[in-house]
């Protein structure tokens, strides 16, 4: 019975993940392509957790819903059509070649995905790494090996993850122009970030702290903490949670920054980058993981605000404050 | 008592597709809306229904995070953007 | 015994959810498929979350059941407001042109 259940379970995941795919891919409508990919966020963080890797699935959890939905929405809104305009449609036989050529690419594509998705329930046993990562875990000073392989063996990589995320951020802030205003929020608004923002920062908070035992750490933390930036922007704070010119710098760097201390710290020890001391390797993680969070939480929110919090240019554009 | 938990995940299954259906009719954005809330709250039940089946207790943070996430989804959602012209769906 | 009582209330719990659903479905409003969402949200969880405490034997994971049922309570309260409120904003919207 149990069998018959996740095969079920398995199926609905499967074809429910495709056709909302295809249907995000198809409409006409931006907005409804958006709330189409919301749910497909959704059902990928439940197949995360049926290929059991629930860090994958923590992470895809926040940002599918909360960070990508609500940032994909408010670049649709600069982009509605206009209450008068029909929209013409003819059909030419390019469209239709084109059409057809794209749903045999999607079969396609569904078919490597089912099969893909078969393939990784019943291998779950193959174990290439695995063994190796497991038998040197003790040393890494934390017990979820996700957390030890980003941290430990593999921290360079993750660096220069947050070197990227850096280099995004400041093309965001570059290029990005301010947003249009939201409707008035009401009461409703204002008791819901009562009571979500504090929730949001808590989670993201215990999620930080049970990445070295349990599925969590920097990423997951990261993505609920800018959760908590886009609720803010959507309940009226208009910076979102940021602060103003000098410490928004130092937040987006403290990342890189937090890698960078303490590699050198080490190198200055005697030992190469990212070789922990084994009594302080627990203690190391955990700190970068801290930083690592608020970089990466504040770059999320710069890039929903997609440009500079209000108070960049001193002020300048209070006058947007007001109209909120 | 397995097998009866089986059977409640079937049920929410087919509680979970009548949800999606609503996504892909429902006429408004509202409509929408509230079938991603109903999805929402029934990966919920899934999620701790599996993690008392697998003896995943991971499987339970997934479902509070996503038990937040459907608030901040619902008020993206309404938080449209002030555009003079826009017109729903 | 406890085994039974969680049963029952599991039950319970399936047969708003279902309710909700069908009721989303074949309902002819927003206003009344609101009505449906909101009980299969609260009561159907509710009484899922519930029998499944009953049934679980570690206290944390009993009050982290516990803890989800309340976060869905309080998002979908706030949800179903807020999507009452748009609909209600559209409708008065739609009378301005």
């Amino acid at each position: 019975m149990e069998n018959i259940a996740w095969s079920a379970f398995d199926v609905l995941l499967i074809t429910a993940t495709l056709s909302l795919a295809w249907a995000s891919l198809t409409t006409e409508h931006l907005r409804r392509a958006v709330i189409f990919f919301m749910a497909f966020g959704l059902l990928l963080s439940l197949i995360w957790l049926r290929l059991q890797a629930p860090d994958v699935a923590l992470a895809e959890a926040a940002i599918g819903a909360g960070l990508t939905g609500a940032l994909l929405l408010a670049a649709v809104a600069d982009h509605q059509k206009p209450i008068n305009q029909k929209s013409v449609r003819q059909f030419s036989l390019t469209d239709v070649v084109a059409n057809t050529f794209l749903n045999l690419l999607f079969v396609a594509f569904a078919i490597v995905f089912g099969t893909a998705y078969t393939f990784a329930l019943n291998d779950v046993n193959d174990s290439r790494l695995t063994d190796i990562v497991f038998q040197h875990l003790p040393d890494t000073g934390v017990s979820n090996p996700v957390t030890g392989v980003l941290l430990d063996f593999r921290a360079y990589d993750t660096m220069l993850e947050l070197a990227v995320l850096l280099a995004a951020a400041l093309g965001v802030m570059a290029i990005g122009k301010p947003r249009r205003d939201f409707v008035k929020p009401g009461d409703m608004e204002r008791g819901l970030s009562q009571w979500l923002i504090p929730t949001l920062i808590i989670l993201s908070l215990y999620l930080l702290w049970a990445g070295a035992s349990d599925p969590g750490g920097a990423f997951q933390a990261a993505a609920l903490l800018a959760a908590a930036g886009v609720v803010m922007r959507l309940t009226g704070y208009v910076n979102g949670g940021l602060p103003q010119g000098i410490w928004l710098r130092i937040l987006l760097v403290s990342g890189i920054g937090g890698f960078l201390l303490v590699s050198l710290i080490m190198m200055f020890a005697g030992r190469i980058y990212f070789d922990y001391p084994e009594s302080w390797a627990g203690s190391l993680i955990l700190l970068i993981e801290s930083m690592a969070t608020i970089s990466i939480a504040a770059t999320l929110v710069v890039a929903y605000l997609c440009g500079q919090p209000d108070y960049w240019f001193g002020g300048k554009q209070k006058e947007n404050r007001d109209a909120d | 008592m397995n097998t009866f938990l089986s059977i409640a995940l079937i049920v929410l299954v087919v509680s979970f597709i009548l949800g999606l259906i609503r996504v892909f009719l429902g006429p408004s954005t509202e409509d929408r809306m509230m079938a991603i809330q109903l999805i929402g709250t029934t990966a919920v039940a899934m999620l701790i229904l599996g993690s008392a089946l697998l003896n995943m207790p991971s499987s339970i943070d997934v479902a509070l995070v996503l038990a937040v996430l459907a608030a901040v989804a619902a008020l993206a959602l309404s938080r449209q953007q002030q555009t003079r012209t826009s017109q729903d769906d | 015994m406890i085994n039974l009582i969680a049963v029952c209330l599991i039950l319970i719990g399936l047969l708003f959810f279902i309710a909700g659903s069908i009721g989303l479905l074949r309902l002819p409003d927003i206003h009344s498929r609101l009505h449906a969402l909101t009980k299969a949200d609260n009561l159907g969880l509710g009484f899922l979350a519930l029998g499944l405490i009953l049934l679980s034997d570690d206290i944390f994971i009993a009050a982290k059941l516990l803890l989800a049922w309340l976060l869905v309570t309080a998002s979908s309260a706030t949800s179903a407001q807020l999507i009452a409120q748009r609909a209600r904003r559209r409708e008065k919207d739609a009378w301005k042109i």
